[in-house]
Protein backbone atom coordinates (compact mmCIF):
# COMPACT_ATOMS: atom_id res chain seq x y z
CA UNK A 1 0.00 0.00 0.00
CA UNK A 2 1.65 3.54 -0.63
CA UNK A 3 1.74 5.83 2.30
CA UNK A 4 -0.81 8.62 1.47
CA UNK A 5 -0.58 10.87 4.19
CA UNK A 6 2.03 11.91 7.11
CA UNK A 7 2.62 14.08 10.12
CA UNK A 8 5.97 13.94 11.64
CA UNK A 9 6.60 15.83 15.38
CA UNK A 10 3.52 17.74 14.87
CA UNK A 11 3.16 20.13 18.04
CA UNK A 12 0.58 23.29 18.80
CA UNK A 13 0.44 25.66 21.12
CA UNK A 14 -1.75 28.54 21.90
CA UNK A 15 0.02 30.61 24.25
CA UNK A 16 0.85 28.25 27.19
CA UNK A 17 -1.34 25.36 26.08
CA UNK A 18 0.00 22.84 24.46
CA UNK A 19 -2.63 21.30 22.67
CA UNK A 20 -0.73 18.86 20.60
CA UNK A 21 2.60 17.55 21.33
CA UNK A 22 5.01 16.00 18.65
CA UNK A 23 2.00 13.40 17.21
CA UNK A 24 3.89 11.46 14.52
CA UNK A 25 1.44 9.06 12.32
CA UNK A 26 0.49 7.93 8.91
CA UNK A 27 -1.67 6.75 6.51
CA UNK A 28 -2.23 4.40 3.85
CA UNK A 29 -3.90 5.23 0.38
CA UNK A 30 -7.59 3.31 0.73
CA UNK A 31 -7.01 2.83 4.83
CA UNK A 32 -9.90 4.26 7.17
CA UNK A 33 -7.80 5.74 10.32
CA UNK A 34 -9.79 5.91 13.30
CA UNK A 35 -8.99 8.87 15.64
CA UNK A 36 -9.65 8.69 19.03
CA UNK A 37 -9.77 10.57 22.19
CA UNK A 38 -11.47 12.31 25.04
CA UNK A 39 -12.74 16.17 25.10
CA UNK A 40 -9.63 17.91 24.68
CA UNK A 41 -7.43 15.46 23.66
CA UNK A 42 -6.47 17.25 20.39
CA UNK A 43 -8.44 15.74 17.70
CA UNK A 44 -9.66 18.94 16.87
CA UNK A 45 -6.59 20.79 16.61
CA UNK A 46 -5.19 18.01 14.96
CA UNK A 47 -7.72 17.91 12.08
CA UNK A 48 -7.68 21.82 11.50
CA UNK A 49 -3.89 21.63 10.90
CA UNK A 50 -4.46 19.15 8.16
CA UNK A 51 -7.40 21.00 6.81
CA UNK A 52 -5.30 23.82 6.83
CA UNK A 53 -7.52 26.27 9.73
CA UNK A 54 -4.11 26.67 11.66
CA UNK A 55 -0.64 26.29 10.96
CA UNK A 56 1.04 23.90 12.85
CA UNK A 57 3.54 25.59 15.75
CA UNK A 58 6.28 22.60 14.79
CA UNK A 59 6.40 19.72 12.58
CA UNK A 60 5.63 19.09 8.75
CA UNK A 61 2.59 17.39 7.26
CA UNK A 62 3.89 15.26 3.60
CA UNK A 63 1.09 14.70 1.39
CA UNK A 64 2.07 11.38 -1.20
CA UNK A 65 5.61 12.32 -0.03
CA UNK A 66 5.28 16.09 -0.76
CA UNK A 67 6.01 18.28 2.06
CA UNK A 68 2.86 20.62 2.35
CA UNK A 69 3.04 24.01 4.00
CA UNK A 70 -1.44 25.16 4.05
CA UNK A 71 -1.65 28.40 5.19
CA UNK A 72 -5.49 28.62 4.86
CA UNK A 73 -8.42 25.44 4.16
CA UNK A 74 -8.32 26.40 0.32
CA UNK A 75 -4.57 25.48 -0.09
CA UNK A 76 -5.30 21.99 1.92
CA UNK A 77 -8.75 21.38 -0.58
CA UNK A 78 -6.33 22.24 -3.63
CA UNK A 79 -4.02 19.80 -2.09
CA UNK A 80 -6.70 17.22 -2.34
CA UNK A 81 -7.29 17.05 1.51
CA UNK A 82 -11.14 17.47 2.26
CA UNK A 83 -13.25 17.63 5.36
CA UNK A 84 -16.58 17.19 6.57
CA UNK A 85 -17.49 18.95 9.16
CA UNK A 86 -19.26 18.04 12.73
CA UNK A 87 -22.07 20.48 11.97
CA UNK A 88 -21.98 19.62 8.58
CA UNK A 89 -21.87 23.50 7.71
CA UNK A 90 -24.91 23.23 5.27
CA UNK A 91 -27.21 26.18 4.46
CA UNK A 92 -30.79 25.22 5.19
CA UNK A 93 -31.90 27.78 2.91
CA UNK A 94 -30.45 26.22 -0.02
CA UNK A 95 -31.05 23.02 -2.61
CA UNK A 96 -28.86 19.86 -1.89
CA UNK A 97 -27.15 20.74 -5.19
CA UNK A 98 -26.39 24.64 -4.59
CA UNK A 99 -25.05 22.87 -0.97
CA UNK A 100 -22.55 20.39 -2.82
CA UNK A 101 -21.66 23.24 -5.04
CA UNK A 102 -21.23 25.87 -2.55
CA UNK A 103 -18.19 28.10 -3.09
CA UNK A 104 -17.08 26.61 -6.30
CA UNK A 105 -20.73 26.61 -8.59
CA UNK A 106 -20.76 25.52 -12.13
CA UNK A 107 -20.76 28.36 -14.50
CA UNK A 108 -21.80 29.02 -18.05
CA UNK A 109 -21.25 31.23 -20.75
CA UNK A 110 -24.66 33.09 -22.21
CA UNK A 111 -23.27 35.94 -24.07
CA UNK A 112 -20.98 38.03 -22.20
CA UNK A 113 -22.42 36.99 -18.93
CA UNK A 114 -21.23 34.03 -16.45
CA UNK A 115 -24.41 32.24 -15.05
CA UNK A 116 -24.81 29.70 -12.71
CA UNK A 117 -25.26 26.20 -15.01
CA UNK A 118 -28.03 24.63 -12.74
CA UNK A 119 -28.71 22.20 -15.05
CA UNK A 120 -24.56 20.43 -15.03
CA UNK A 121 -25.24 21.12 -10.86
CA UNK A 122 -28.31 19.12 -10.64
CA UNK A 123 -26.94 16.03 -12.76
CA UNK A 124 -23.61 15.87 -10.90
CA UNK A 125 -25.15 16.31 -7.79
CA UNK A 126 -27.45 13.39 -8.53
CA UNK A 127 -24.33 11.23 -9.98
CA UNK A 128 -22.42 12.03 -6.43
CA UNK A 129 -26.17 10.76 -4.21
CA UNK A 130 -26.48 7.89 -6.15
CA UNK A 131 -22.79 6.81 -5.77
CA UNK A 132 -23.19 7.40 -2.15
CA UNK A 133 -26.59 5.34 -2.12
CA UNK A 134 -28.61 7.76 -0.74
CA UNK A 135 -32.02 8.88 -1.79
CA UNK A 136 -31.56 12.74 -1.63
CA UNK A 137 -32.85 14.87 -4.44
CA UNK A 138 -30.75 17.63 -6.01
CA UNK A 139 -33.46 19.97 -5.98
CA UNK A 140 -34.81 19.74 -2.44
CA UNK A 141 -34.11 22.53 -0.14
CA UNK A 142 -31.67 20.73 3.16
CA UNK A 143 -33.97 21.96 5.51
CA UNK A 144 -36.75 19.49 4.26
CA UNK A 145 -33.88 16.77 4.47
CA UNK A 146 -33.63 13.68 7.09
CA UNK A 147 -30.02 13.65 8.94
CA UNK A 148 -28.92 10.74 7.02
CA UNK A 149 -29.32 12.94 3.52
CA UNK A 150 -27.79 15.90 4.95
CA UNK A 151 -25.08 13.52 5.57
CA UNK A 152 -25.27 12.43 1.55
CA UNK A 153 -24.64 16.29 1.05
CA UNK A 154 -21.75 16.86 3.22
CA UNK A 155 -19.99 14.19 1.79
CA UNK A 156 -21.08 14.78 -1.72
CA UNK A 157 -19.46 17.87 -1.33
CA UNK A 158 -15.80 16.03 -1.19
CA UNK A 159 -16.30 13.81 -3.63
CA UNK A 160 -16.65 16.97 -6.27
CA UNK A 161 -12.74 17.52 -6.15
CA UNK A 162 -11.04 14.17 -6.57
CA UNK A 163 -10.02 14.01 -2.95
CA UNK A 164 -6.93 12.03 -1.69
CA UNK A 165 -7.95 12.93 2.37
CA UNK A 166 -11.53 13.07 3.63
CA UNK A 167 -11.35 13.86 7.03
CA UNK A 168 -14.83 13.14 8.90
CA UNK A 169 -15.47 14.77 12.31
CA UNK A 170 -18.15 13.08 14.41
CA UNK A 171 -20.33 12.08 11.24
CA UNK A 172 -22.39 9.65 13.08
CA UNK A 173 -23.49 11.72 16.29
CA UNK A 174 -26.75 13.13 15.63
CA UNK A 175 -28.42 10.36 13.49
CA UNK A 176 -30.32 7.75 13.63
CA UNK A 177 -29.25 4.07 14.13
CA UNK A 178 -30.10 2.98 10.49
CA UNK A 179 -28.47 6.52 9.22
CA UNK A 180 -24.79 5.24 10.92
CA UNK A 181 -25.28 2.54 8.76
CA UNK A 182 -25.64 4.04 5.74
CA UNK A 183 -22.97 6.88 6.91
CA UNK A 184 -20.45 3.52 7.55
CA UNK A 185 -21.66 2.46 3.96
CA UNK A 186 -20.50 5.47 2.49
CA UNK A 187 -17.06 5.63 4.33
CA UNK A 188 -16.30 1.75 3.26
CA UNK A 189 -17.26 3.51 -0.45
CA UNK A 190 -14.91 6.19 -0.18
CA UNK A 191 -12.06 3.80 0.93
CA UNK A 192 -13.10 1.05 -1.65
CA UNK A 193 -12.18 3.92 -4.26
CA UNK A 194 -8.92 4.72 -3.06
CA UNK A 195 -9.66 7.99 -0.78
CA UNK A 196 -7.82 7.96 2.68
CA UNK A 197 -10.16 8.54 5.70
CA UNK A 198 -10.02 9.64 8.98
CA UNK A 199 -12.67 9.28 11.17
CA UNK A 200 -13.04 11.32 14.32
CA UNK A 201 -15.72 9.63 16.67
CA UNK A 202 -16.46 9.07 19.69
CA UNK A 203 -18.46 5.91 19.27
CA UNK A 204 -16.33 3.16 19.90
CA UNK A 205 -18.74 0.81 17.57
CA UNK A 206 -18.77 2.86 14.69
CA UNK A 207 -14.48 3.03 14.80
CA UNK A 208 -14.33 -0.81 14.75
CA UNK A 209 -16.22 -1.64 11.96
CA UNK A 210 -15.28 0.65 9.51
CA UNK A 211 -11.49 1.42 10.46
CA UNK A 212 -8.36 -0.15 9.18
CA UNK A 213 -5.78 1.53 11.64
CA UNK A 214 -6.38 3.45 15.09
CA UNK A 215 -5.20 6.14 16.60
CA UNK A 216 -5.64 7.61 19.93
CA UNK A 217 -4.71 10.65 21.80
CA UNK A 218 -4.35 11.61 25.15
CA UNK A 219 -3.67 15.27 26.23
CA UNK A 220 -2.50 16.12 22.55
CA UNK A 221 0.26 13.39 22.83
CA UNK A 222 0.04 10.28 20.52
CA UNK A 223 -0.73 7.18 23.19
CA UNK A 224 -1.47 4.35 20.28
CA UNK A 225 -0.94 4.15 16.59
CA UNK A 226 -2.05 0.31 15.40
CA UNK A 227 -4.29 -1.84 13.37
CA UNK A 228 -7.25 -2.28 14.24
CA UNK A 229 -7.41 -5.88 14.70
CA UNK A 230 -4.57 -5.82 16.97
CA UNK A 231 -6.46 -3.65 19.32
CA UNK A 232 -9.67 -3.84 21.16
CA UNK A 233 -12.45 -1.45 22.44
CA UNK A 234 -11.27 -2.08 26.26
CA UNK A 235 -7.88 -1.36 25.21
CA UNK A 236 -8.91 1.78 23.41
CA UNK A 237 -11.13 2.97 26.39
CA UNK A 238 -8.27 2.25 29.08
CA UNK A 239 -5.81 4.25 26.10
CA UNK A 240 -8.47 7.33 26.24
CA UNK A 241 -8.92 7.67 30.05
CA UNK A 242 -5.47 7.11 31.23
CA UNK A 243 -5.89 3.87 32.62
CA UNK A 244 -3.44 2.28 29.92
CA UNK A 245 -0.16 4.87 29.25
CA UNK A 246 1.02 3.87 25.77
CA UNK A 247 -0.26 0.23 23.49
CA UNK B 1 -32.64 -1.12 -7.03
CA UNK B 2 -30.31 0.96 -8.64
CA UNK B 3 -32.70 1.66 -10.90
CA UNK B 4 -35.06 2.91 -8.27
CA UNK B 5 -32.61 4.96 -6.82
CA UNK B 6 -32.07 6.79 -9.35
CA UNK B 7 -35.42 7.16 -10.20
CA UNK B 8 -35.90 8.88 -6.59
CA UNK B 9 -32.99 11.19 -7.21
CA UNK B 10 -34.05 12.66 -10.34
CA UNK B 11 -37.65 13.22 -9.15
CA UNK B 12 -38.18 16.98 -8.34
CA UNK B 13 -40.84 18.54 -5.73
CA UNK B 14 -44.33 16.56 -6.49
CA UNK B 15 -45.62 20.43 -5.37
CA UNK B 16 -47.21 21.70 -8.41
CA UNK B 17 -46.85 24.78 -10.00
CA UNK B 18 -50.49 26.07 -7.99
CA UNK B 19 -49.41 25.30 -4.72
CA UNK B 20 -45.96 26.91 -4.91
CA UNK B 21 -46.96 29.60 -5.59
CA UNK B 22 -49.75 29.65 -2.55
CA UNK B 23 -46.98 28.89 -0.43
CA UNK B 24 -45.47 32.15 -1.19
CA UNK B 25 -46.06 35.30 1.17
CA UNK B 26 -45.55 37.36 -1.52
CA UNK B 27 -48.38 35.77 -3.74
CA UNK B 28 -51.08 36.38 -0.41
CA UNK B 29 -49.78 39.63 -0.47
CA UNK B 30 -50.16 40.68 -3.82
CA UNK B 31 -53.44 39.40 -3.75
CA UNK B 32 -54.27 41.79 -0.98
CA UNK B 33 -52.91 44.65 -2.79
CA UNK B 34 -54.63 43.78 -6.02
CA UNK B 35 -57.63 43.42 -3.87
CA UNK B 36 -57.46 46.89 -2.16
CA UNK B 37 -56.64 48.48 -5.85
CA UNK B 38 -59.79 46.84 -7.01
CA UNK B 39 -62.32 48.18 -4.09
CA UNK B 40 -60.46 51.69 -4.17
CA UNK B 41 -61.60 51.57 -8.11
CA UNK B 42 -65.11 50.45 -7.03
CA UNK B 43 -65.92 52.51 -4.26
CA UNK B 44 -64.22 55.88 -5.05
CA UNK B 45 -64.20 57.48 -8.51
CA UNK B 46 -60.47 59.32 -7.70
CA UNK B 47 -58.36 55.96 -7.25
CA UNK B 48 -58.26 55.17 -11.05
CA UNK B 49 -58.00 58.18 -12.41
CA UNK B 50 -54.60 58.22 -14.46
CA UNK B 51 -53.36 61.41 -12.55
CA UNK B 52 -53.62 58.77 -8.94
CA UNK B 53 -52.24 55.86 -10.69
CA UNK B 54 -49.26 58.12 -11.73
CA UNK B 55 -48.92 59.56 -8.65
CA UNK B 56 -49.03 55.94 -6.79
CA UNK B 57 -46.83 54.57 -9.05
CA UNK B 58 -44.04 57.17 -8.94
CA UNK B 59 -44.35 57.66 -4.52
CA UNK B 60 -44.08 53.63 -4.16
CA UNK B 61 -40.95 53.70 -6.38
CA UNK B 62 -38.87 54.96 -4.19
CA UNK B 63 -39.45 53.07 -1.46
CA UNK B 64 -39.13 49.78 -3.75
CA UNK B 65 -36.04 50.85 -5.47
CA UNK B 66 -34.34 51.17 -1.31
CA UNK B 67 -36.73 47.99 -0.47
CA UNK B 68 -34.51 45.97 -3.42
CA UNK B 69 -31.26 46.84 -1.57
CA UNK B 70 -32.50 46.16 1.73
CA UNK B 71 -33.86 42.80 0.90
CA UNK B 72 -30.06 42.14 -0.55
CA UNK B 73 -29.21 42.94 2.88
CA UNK B 74 -31.67 41.04 4.65
CA UNK B 75 -30.85 37.83 2.73
CA UNK B 76 -27.41 38.22 3.83
CA UNK B 77 -28.19 38.16 7.81
CA UNK B 78 -27.84 41.71 7.88
CA UNK B 79 -29.68 45.51 8.36
CA UNK B 80 -29.23 48.68 6.96
CA UNK B 81 -30.48 51.45 8.53
CA UNK B 82 -28.82 53.95 7.16
CA UNK B 83 -30.58 53.82 4.20
CA UNK B 84 -32.62 57.03 4.96
CA UNK B 85 -29.38 58.90 5.91
CA UNK B 86 -27.71 57.77 2.55
CA UNK B 87 -30.92 58.98 0.49
CA UNK B 88 -30.47 62.74 2.12
CA UNK B 89 -26.95 62.87 2.20
CA UNK B 90 -26.80 61.78 -1.86
CA UNK B 91 -29.91 64.42 -1.98
CA UNK B 92 -27.68 67.11 -0.66
CA UNK B 93 -24.40 65.97 -2.58
CA UNK B 94 -26.68 66.17 -5.76
CA UNK B 95 -28.11 69.20 -5.07
CA UNK B 96 -24.99 71.03 -3.69
CA UNK B 97 -23.02 69.71 -6.73
CA UNK B 98 -25.22 71.49 -9.20
CA UNK B 99 -26.22 74.80 -7.25
CA UNK B 100 -22.34 75.49 -7.77
CA UNK B 101 -22.31 74.98 -11.51
CA UNK B 102 -21.71 71.40 -12.05
CA UNK B 103 -22.97 69.29 -14.94
CA UNK B 104 -25.88 66.75 -13.99
CA UNK B 105 -23.31 63.88 -15.35
CA UNK B 106 -20.66 64.80 -12.55
CA UNK B 107 -23.29 65.69 -9.58
CA UNK B 108 -25.09 62.31 -10.06
CA UNK B 109 -21.40 60.29 -9.79
CA UNK B 110 -20.56 62.80 -6.56
CA UNK B 111 -24.10 62.05 -4.84
CA UNK B 112 -23.75 58.17 -5.58
CA UNK B 113 -19.88 58.50 -4.27
CA UNK B 114 -21.04 59.58 -1.71
CA UNK B 115 -23.97 56.83 -1.11
CA UNK B 116 -21.35 54.39 -1.58
CA UNK B 117 -18.98 55.35 1.01
CA UNK B 118 -21.03 55.19 2.90
CA UNK B 119 -22.25 51.42 2.20
CA UNK B 120 -18.14 51.02 2.35
CA UNK B 121 -17.68 51.78 5.67
CA UNK B 122 -20.76 50.36 6.82
CA UNK B 123 -19.62 46.95 4.96
CA UNK B 124 -15.81 47.20 6.32
CA UNK B 125 -16.91 47.44 9.81
CA UNK B 126 -19.68 44.84 9.68
CA UNK B 127 -17.48 42.29 7.68
CA UNK B 128 -13.70 43.11 8.94
CA UNK B 129 -13.94 44.30 12.15
CA UNK B 130 -16.90 41.96 13.41
CA UNK B 131 -19.68 44.66 14.57
CA UNK B 132 -23.38 44.18 13.83
CA UNK B 133 -24.87 44.95 11.21
CA UNK B 134 -27.53 46.68 13.69
CA UNK B 135 -25.24 48.91 15.80
CA UNK B 136 -22.89 50.09 12.62
CA UNK B 137 -25.74 51.33 10.30
CA UNK B 138 -27.44 52.81 14.14
CA UNK B 139 -24.31 55.03 13.84
CA UNK B 140 -24.43 55.68 10.36
CA UNK B 141 -27.28 56.77 10.30
CA UNK B 142 -27.14 59.64 12.64
CA UNK B 143 -23.53 60.38 11.14
CA UNK B 144 -24.42 60.38 7.36
CA UNK B 145 -27.65 62.75 8.17
CA UNK B 146 -25.28 65.19 10.38
CA UNK B 147 -22.76 65.25 7.32
CA UNK B 148 -25.80 66.60 4.83
CA UNK B 149 -27.04 68.89 7.34
CA UNK B 150 -22.87 69.97 7.21
CA UNK B 151 -22.63 70.16 3.66
CA UNK B 152 -26.03 72.07 3.11
CA UNK B 153 -25.28 74.32 6.11
CA UNK B 154 -29.42 73.16 6.61
CA UNK B 155 -30.37 75.53 3.93
CA UNK B 156 -32.80 74.30 1.54
CA UNK B 157 -31.41 74.18 -2.36
CA UNK B 158 -33.69 74.99 -4.80
CA UNK B 159 -31.64 76.18 -7.88
CA UNK B 160 -29.76 73.54 -9.71
CA UNK B 161 -27.54 75.70 -12.02
CA UNK B 162 -27.04 74.89 -15.91
CA UNK B 163 -29.18 71.16 -15.98
CA UNK B 164 -31.83 72.56 -13.37
CA UNK B 165 -34.44 71.17 -16.19
CA UNK B 166 -32.84 68.01 -16.84
CA UNK B 167 -32.58 66.92 -12.98
CA UNK B 168 -36.15 67.88 -12.93
CA UNK B 169 -37.46 65.88 -15.79
CA UNK B 170 -35.18 63.08 -14.93
CA UNK B 171 -36.77 62.62 -11.35
CA UNK B 172 -40.10 64.14 -11.94
CA UNK B 173 -40.92 63.47 -15.41
CA UNK B 174 -42.52 60.58 -17.50
CA UNK B 175 -41.63 58.95 -20.53
CA UNK B 176 -44.77 57.36 -22.80
CA UNK B 177 -46.63 58.27 -19.66
CA UNK B 178 -44.79 56.39 -17.01
CA UNK B 179 -42.98 57.93 -14.84
CA UNK B 180 -38.76 57.69 -14.44
CA UNK B 181 -38.65 56.29 -10.41
CA UNK B 182 -40.65 53.19 -12.03
CA UNK B 183 -38.87 52.79 -14.75
CA UNK B 184 -35.70 52.07 -12.93
CA UNK B 185 -37.38 50.56 -10.24
CA UNK B 186 -38.34 47.80 -13.07
CA UNK B 187 -34.97 47.54 -14.44
CA UNK B 188 -33.14 47.61 -10.96
CA UNK B 189 -35.79 44.52 -10.46
CA UNK B 190 -35.23 42.67 -13.29
CA UNK B 191 -31.57 43.03 -13.27
CA UNK B 192 -31.62 42.37 -9.73
CA UNK B 193 -34.06 38.96 -9.79
CA UNK B 194 -31.74 37.46 -12.31
CA UNK B 195 -28.72 38.79 -10.41
CA UNK B 196 -30.18 36.70 -7.43
CA UNK B 197 -31.10 33.39 -9.27
CA UNK B 198 -28.44 32.98 -11.72
CA UNK B 199 -25.34 34.72 -10.27
CA UNK B 200 -22.66 33.30 -8.07
CA UNK B 201 -22.94 36.81 -5.89
CA UNK B 202 -26.53 35.90 -5.55
CA UNK B 203 -25.77 32.79 -4.17
CA UNK B 204 -23.29 33.90 -2.14
CA UNK B 205 -25.68 36.23 -0.42
CA UNK B 206 -28.37 34.01 0.36
CA UNK B 207 -25.46 31.26 1.39
CA UNK B 208 -24.24 33.82 3.90
CA UNK B 209 -27.47 34.66 5.51
CA UNK B 210 -28.42 30.97 5.84
CA UNK B 211 -25.53 29.72 7.34
CA UNK B 212 -22.45 32.21 7.72
CA UNK B 213 -20.32 29.32 8.94
CA UNK B 214 -20.68 27.15 6.40
CA UNK B 215 -20.34 29.58 3.77
CA UNK B 216 -17.08 30.60 5.73
CA UNK B 217 -15.71 26.60 6.11
CA UNK B 218 -16.52 26.11 1.93
CA UNK B 219 -14.90 29.11 0.94
CA UNK B 220 -17.34 31.68 -0.32
CA UNK B 221 -15.59 34.71 0.02
CA UNK B 222 -17.67 35.97 2.89
CA UNK B 223 -16.17 39.69 3.59
CA UNK B 224 -15.69 40.83 0.37
CA UNK B 225 -19.58 39.48 -0.48
CA UNK B 226 -21.43 41.01 2.72
CA UNK B 227 -19.12 44.49 1.69
CA UNK B 228 -20.39 44.59 -1.28
CA UNK B 229 -24.44 43.80 -0.18
CA UNK B 230 -23.71 47.45 2.10
CA UNK B 231 -22.95 48.94 -1.16
CA UNK B 232 -25.53 47.73 -2.82
CA UNK B 233 -28.14 48.56 -0.30
CA UNK B 234 -26.56 52.32 -0.30
CA UNK B 235 -26.32 52.33 -4.02
CA UNK B 236 -30.25 51.73 -4.05
CA UNK B 237 -30.55 54.59 -1.86
CA UNK B 238 -27.96 57.01 -3.37
CA UNK B 239 -29.87 56.34 -7.04
CA UNK B 240 -33.93 57.09 -5.01
CA UNK B 241 -32.08 60.24 -2.87
CA UNK B 242 -30.79 61.83 -6.68
CA UNK B 243 -34.28 60.76 -8.04
CA UNK B 244 -36.68 62.05 -5.29
CA UNK B 245 -34.27 65.60 -5.27
CA UNK B 246 -35.99 65.33 -8.89
CA UNK B 247 -39.43 65.18 -8.00
CA UNK B 248 -39.69 67.67 -5.50
CA UNK B 249 -37.53 70.14 -7.26
CA UNK B 250 -35.90 70.60 -4.11
CA UNK B 251 -33.24 69.31 -0.98
CA UNK B 252 -34.41 70.01 2.61
CA UNK B 253 -32.31 68.15 5.38
CA UNK B 254 -35.43 66.42 6.77
CA UNK B 255 -35.33 64.01 3.64
CA UNK B 256 -35.85 60.22 4.12
CA UNK B 257 -36.52 60.64 7.59
CA UNK B 258 -37.53 57.28 9.40
CA UNK B 259 -37.66 56.19 5.33
CA UNK B 260 -35.42 52.94 6.43
CA UNK B 261 -38.12 51.90 8.64
CA UNK B 262 -41.07 51.86 5.94
CA UNK B 263 -38.24 50.54 3.56
CA UNK B 264 -37.68 47.43 6.24
CA UNK B 265 -41.54 47.12 6.40
CA UNK B 266 -41.80 46.76 2.41
CA UNK B 267 -39.14 44.30 2.56
CA UNK B 268 -40.67 42.15 5.49
CA UNK B 269 -44.18 41.87 4.10
CA UNK B 270 -42.81 40.84 0.73
CA UNK B 271 -40.95 37.76 2.33
CA UNK B 272 -37.49 39.25 3.52
CA UNK B 273 -36.41 37.20 6.98
CA UNK B 274 -35.10 39.21 9.19
CA UNK B 275 -33.04 36.14 10.43
CA UNK B 276 -31.85 35.79 6.90
CA UNK B 277 -31.29 33.58 3.83
CA UNK B 278 -34.81 34.15 2.65
CA UNK B 279 -35.82 37.40 0.61
CA UNK B 280 -37.37 38.34 -3.38
CA UNK B 281 -36.91 41.45 -5.21
CA UNK B 282 -40.71 40.74 -6.49
CA UNK B 283 -41.38 40.49 -2.66
CA UNK B 284 -39.99 43.66 -2.35
CA UNK B 285 -41.33 45.31 -4.76
CA UNK B 286 -44.93 43.94 -3.92
CA UNK B 287 -44.29 45.25 -0.08
CA UNK B 288 -43.40 48.33 -0.97
CA UNK B 289 -46.91 48.52 -3.83
CA UNK B 290 -48.97 47.59 -0.84
CA UNK B 291 -48.21 50.46 1.62
CA UNK B 292 -48.15 52.85 -0.80
CA UNK B 293 -51.56 51.73 -1.92
CA UNK B 294 -52.53 51.65 2.09
CA UNK B 295 -51.59 55.09 2.13
CA UNK B 296 -53.29 56.42 -0.94
CA UNK B 297 -56.53 54.92 0.25
CA UNK B 298 -56.38 56.36 3.65
CA UNK B 299 -56.33 59.25 2.12
CA UNK B 300 -58.66 58.66 -0.80
CA UNK B 301 -61.33 57.36 2.02
CA UNK B 302 -60.65 60.66 3.59
CA UNK B 303 -59.81 58.70 6.54
CA UNK B 304 -57.00 60.85 9.01
CA UNK B 305 -53.53 60.50 7.71
CA UNK B 306 -52.37 59.33 11.81
CA UNK B 307 -54.11 56.20 10.80
CA UNK B 308 -51.67 55.09 8.55
CA UNK B 309 -49.45 54.02 10.92
CA UNK B 310 -51.94 51.59 12.52
CA UNK B 311 -52.56 50.02 9.31
CA UNK B 312 -48.70 49.56 7.82
CA UNK B 313 -48.19 48.08 11.71
CA UNK B 314 -51.18 45.66 11.62
CA UNK B 315 -50.22 44.79 8.33
CA UNK B 316 -46.50 43.91 8.84
CA UNK B 317 -47.43 41.51 12.07
CA UNK B 318 -50.37 40.14 9.64
CA UNK B 319 -48.37 39.37 6.40
CA UNK B 320 -45.48 37.85 9.15
CA UNK B 321 -48.07 36.24 11.21
CA UNK B 322 -49.59 34.28 7.77
CA UNK B 323 -46.34 33.22 7.05
CA UNK B 324 -45.64 31.61 10.51
CA UNK B 325 -49.22 30.05 10.34
CA UNK B 326 -48.40 28.41 7.02
CA UNK B 327 -44.49 26.63 8.19
CA UNK B 328 -46.24 25.41 11.55
CA UNK B 329 -48.32 23.62 9.29
CA UNK B 330 -46.27 22.79 7.06
CA UNK B 331 -44.22 21.19 9.92
CA UNK B 332 -47.05 18.54 10.72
Amino acid sequence: MVERLRLTGISKHFGAIHALNEVSLSVNEGEVLGLMGDNGAGKSTLVKIIAGNFRPSRGGISLDGELCDFHRPKDAQNAGIEIVYQDLALCDNLTASSNVYLGRELRQRVGPLQVLDYKRMHRRAGELFAQLKSETRPRDLVRKMSGGQRQAVAIARTLLSDAKVVLMDEPTAAISVRQVAEVLDVIRHLRDRGITVILISHRMPDVFAVSDRIAVLRRGELVAHKPTVDSSPEEVTGLITGAIHTA
Amino acid sequence: MTTTLEHAIDQSQHHSFLSRVMSLQVFWVFLAALLACLTLSLITDTFATERNLFNVTRNFAFVAIIAIGMTTVIASGGIDLSVGASVVLSAVAMGASMESGYPIWVAGLLAIGAALLVGLVNGVLIAFVGMPSFVVTLGMLSFARSMALVLSNNKMIYQFGPDHDLLLWLGGGSTFGIPHPLIVMVILGIIMSFVFKWTRWGQHVFAIGGNESAAILTGVPVRMTKVSVYMFSAFTAGVAGILMVGWLGSVTTNLGTAMELTVIAAAVIGGANLAGGEGTVFGAVVGALLIEVIRNSLILLGISTFWQGAFIGSFIIIAVGFDRIRRLRSQD
